[in-house]
This record gives structure tokens, C-alpha cells and sequence, in this order.
């Protein structure tokens, strides 16, 4: 079979521009979603208390309730579309969604291929401790005894960081960690806020609070690059979410825990 | 496979070794003084005319006996202080390995004392000494004789055993072992040092042992 070559080359022009002028219609993505009436975001679907499927068989979470908020205050419909944590981002840049909120962090390699929003929630490596112990900062825990567990990262910021008369106590798994705390061998563990939330929802009387934070790693979400307005917008509504204390109560909701001042 | 063996990567983290070196020997010695003695006291219980020091000495060898150390030591460190006892990772090791040597010392004391002849009891008796001093001067020292090498190999079992206890954060040698892989990922190199030390450990143990041996029974070996 002979191809045209110059045929084929027109054809290619007349496409190209189709899609160039349709981005240029598109231009403004905030406007095409109000046109449509319909939000389309991806969630987790796998990663509680981010998002996970309930027993009734529909999606819930923080992730999940943040999109319901966005597209409330859009007043727009929502549709959740369940990603992976490896394709959450080529749903985005294949306009497959209009945002991503599915516990995505940052860093710079994501930032060459999309746009993040303010950060919407927090995850982060912290220490956490009974009430009684009285520790805000890394310095505070001259002389206390903290558990962790070796070899993990968090191990590794608090060796880094902790004054060298703190005892570091590091346990095999997770779980010896926990027990450790929850048996009150230790009153002080370094982990993930999501473990101390884990504990919180099973144990509610022995949950530790929250003392301070070796590593923030906190979520935000996933724009398209160039959609700088409806970038705005949602920048716009999380900054009214924290004030109105929207998130507050999504944390409290999910993670057991404060949504951070400082986030 | 092209893997060339690095164990100077090892280097920094001599300083982690000898303390768990130190940890595990010192872990030893006290564990293994204090479980020979609550062996013996245990062995001479089992053989009481009481029934309630027989029953006691009896439940608890065989707890102790069929059940694994981890779970004593978890059971120990894990589970106690919901009864408001609470012990440090290392004195709650310390007590798993005391307890463990207690109970499987017992029963080999025992069987060196089962083997006494009853004609010793009885010219014990005639010389009028009490039940006490028949087993001090007449009993224990043959008994112990009997019996030494398989004593010797429960120290040691216990020794490696000591081990385990890294579990609940002891800083001992396996301890050390598992955190410098943690933090240099060379895993070979650190347990293969480790299991070098350990072996030298064992060794000299049963030298330190047979040394004693020596000292001890001085008059019983002819």
C-alpha cells in the first residue's frame, strides 16, 4: 500500500488545528465545568481515610467529602471517578477529570506536570504522646523516652533531630510500636498521623494527641497546568473551607484530630 | 550475581556492636546466675513434702516449659502493665530469660538429684545434718557434677536465646545487628558478624564454664 505522503500531512494540519482551536474554546476550564453543570473529580477508592468504599457500597472519605464540598459550593453536580495512586495524574492531563483529590503530595518532578492547589489536608510524620506529657518541640524531649519504629522514615528524622539525652526506643514492626504505647510503656511515639488515627478510631480513650511534626508531607490537589481560574477558585474555596471550619470538622470526621493551625 | 562483600561498611557502626555486645553478655551473666539459682531452689521444691511448694514449683516449670519465650516476653512487657506491673524493656527481658533458665534448669537439677543414691540420704541423716545441709554438703555437689554439661548447653541456648529480646527494644547484640542492616542495608555483613560473635560467645562460654568446673568441684573430682 503507497500512503500519500502529502495527503497524510493535510490531514494532520486539519487535526492539529481542530484540537487547537477546541483548547482554545476550552481555554477557561472553570467555565466549561459551570456550563456543563458537573465537577468531575478523582478520588481514592483504596486508601482510607482518604477514600475507601463502605459497606453501603459507595466511596467515602476526607477526599471524597472535599469533592462534595468543592462541587456544593460550585453549584455544580459531582461525579466521583476512581483513580489509582499511578494514574491519578494522566487522568488529569488527559481531561479525563477536572481535579485530582486523592491524598496527593507534592514535589517537584509532579509540579513540572501539573498545577497544586493550597493544601486541603494534612499528612504528616509527627510525635504523639498521652496528655500528660508536655513536649511541642524536638528540643522538649531532652531526657523523655520516645518509641518508634526502626529502620522507618520517621526513625530516621526523629535520630536526625532528637537531643542526644532522649531515649529512642525502636521497635521491630508497627505493631510493637503501638503496643508499646498502648501498654503504656512509653508515653511518647513517633508515626504517621494515619496510625495515631487508626488508633484513635479503635481505641478512642487511649488516643495520643498530637505534640509536634518531624516531617509534613500534607495533601493538596491536582489542577491541569493552565487552568489558572479554576486554580483560583478552588485555592479561593479552601481558603473559606479552613475559616468556616469546613475542614475542621472533615478532620475531626476522619482523621480523629485537629486539622494543624499551621497548615 | 556480582555482590563484592563490604565489610568495612560496617566500621561506623562498631561503636552499635559493642554496646549490644556488652548488653547481651551482661544480660547473661546476671540471667544465667539468677536462673541456676531459681532452678535449684525450684528442683528442691519439686521434691518438698509440701504439696502446695510441690504444686507451685510444678505449674510453673510447666508453663514456662511449654509455652514460647516470645509470648513470655511479650506477656511480660506487653501484657503486666494492665495489671499496673510495669518493668523497663530490659529488666522485663531480664526476667523472661531468669524465668525461662528457672524453669529448664529445674528439671535437669532435678534428674541429677533423682540419681543420688538413696544410701547418700540415709548416711546424711545418720550424721545428723539437717534436710537442708544433706542437700548442700551431700546431694547438690555430685548432683551438679552429673548433670554440668547439660546445664552448660542450657546456659548457652538461653545466652542465643537472649536474642528474642531485641524484640521489645533491648539494645542488645541482635538488636545492634538489626539496626545497623536497617540504616546500611548490608545485610550479609551485619548478620554475618553477628552470627561470628555469637559463636565466639558460645565458645567461651563453655571454656568459663569448664574453668569453673574445675574451681567448683575441686574436691569431688578426684
Amino acid at each position: 500500500m503507497k500512503i500519500n505522503l502529502k495527503k497524510a500531512f493535510g490531514g494532520l494540519v486539519v487535526v492539529c488545528s481542530s484540537i487547537f482551536t477546541a483548547g482554545v474554546a476550552q481555554a477557561n476550564q472553570l467555565e466549561s465545568i459551570m456550563d456543563a453543570g458537573v465537577l468531575k473529580v478523582a478520588v481514592p477508592q483504596d486508601f482510607p481515610p482518604f477514600g475507601s468504599v463502605g459497606t453501603d457500597f459507595k466511596p467515602q472519605g476526607y477526599d471524597i467529602d472535599m469533592a462534595k464540598y468543592l462541587a456544593k459550593e460550585l453549584d455544580v453536580k459531582l461525579e466521583l471517578v476512581p483513580v489509582t495512586s499511578a494514574n491519578r495524574i494522566p487522568y488529569l492531563q488527559t481531561r479525563k477529570v477536572d481535579l485530582v483529590i486523592s491524598s496527593l503530595g507534592k514535589n517537584p518532578t509532579r509540579e513540572k506536570a501539573i498545577d497544586f492547589s493550597d493544601a486541603y489536608a494534612p499528612f504528616f510524620l509527627g510525635v504523639f504522646g498521652s496528655k500528660s506529657e508536655s513536649v511541642d518541640s524536638v528540643e522538649a524531649l531532652s531526657g523523655k523516652t520516645v518509641a518508634v519504629t526502626r529502620g522507618s522514615v520517621e526513625d530516621l528524622e526523629l535520630s536526625k533531630l532528637a537531643p542526644t539525652d532522649s531515649v529512642i526506643q525502636r521497635y521491630e514492626d508497627n505493631n510493637a510500636t503501638l503496643s508499646a504505647f498502648l501498654s503504656s510503656q512509653v508515653s511518647l511515639i513517633a508515626t504517621g498521623n494515619l496510625v495515631v488515627t487508626e488508633i484513635a478510631t479503635r481505641f478512642p480513650a487511649k488516643a495520643p494527641e498530637t505534640k509536634f511534626l518531624l516531617k509534613n508531607s500534607p495533601c493538596y490537589i491536582g489542577v491541569m497546568k493552565g487552568d489558572t481560574e479554576l486554580l483560583a477558585k478552588v485555592n479561593s474555596l479552601i481558603a473559606k473551607a479552613k475559616t468556616a471550619g469546613v475542614l475542621e470538622g472533615l478532620s475531626q470526621q476522619w482523621f480523629k484530630a485537629p486539622f494543624p493551625q499551621d497548615l | 550475581m556480582s555482590y563484592s562483600l563490604d565489610f568495612a561498611g560496617l566500621l561506623p557502626y562498631l561503636p552499635e556492636f559493642i554496646k549490644g555486645l556488652k548488653m547481651t553478655v551482661t544480660l547473661t551473666v546476671i540471667s544465667t546466675f539468677l536462673g541456676l539459682v531459681l532452678g535449684t531452689y525450684c528442683a528442691i521444691g519439686r521434691m518438698a513434702k509440701s504439696k502446695l511448694i510441690q504444686g507451685i514449683c510444678a505449674i510453673y516449670i510447666e508453663v514456662v516449659r511449654n509455652t514460647p519465650f516470645i509470648i513470655q516476653l511479650f506477656f511480660i512487657f506487653f501484657g503486666l502493665p494492665i495489671l499496673g506491673l510495669k518493668f523497663t524493656a530490659w529488666q522485663a527481658g531480664l526476667i523472661a530469660l531468669v524465668l525461662n533458665l528457672g524453669a529448664y534448669s529445674a528439671e535437669i537439677i532435678r534428674a541429677g538429684i533423682d540419681a543420688t543414691p538413696k544410701g547418700q540420704w540415709e548416711a546424711g541423716k545418720t550424721l545428723g545434718f539437717s534436710r537442708w545441709q544433706v542437700y548442700h554438703y551431700i546431694i547438690l555437689p555430685p548432683a551438679y557434677l552429673r548433670i554440668y554439661p547439660a546445664l552448660v548447653s542450657q546456659c548457652i541456648i538461653v545466652m542465643l536465646g537472649s536474642a528474642v529480646v531485641s524484640q521489645i527494644s533491648v539494645e542488645e547484640l541482635t538488636f545492634a545487628a538489626n539496626f545497623v542492616q536497617s540504616r546500611s542495608f548490608l545485610s550479609f555483613e551485619s548478620y554475618m558478624l553477628t552470627a561470628l560473635v555469637y559463636l565466639l560467645l558460645a565458645i567461651s562460654m563453655r571454656k568459663v564454664f569448664m574453668l569453673l568446673k574445675r574451681v567448683l568441684f575441686k574436691s569431688s573430682v578426684a
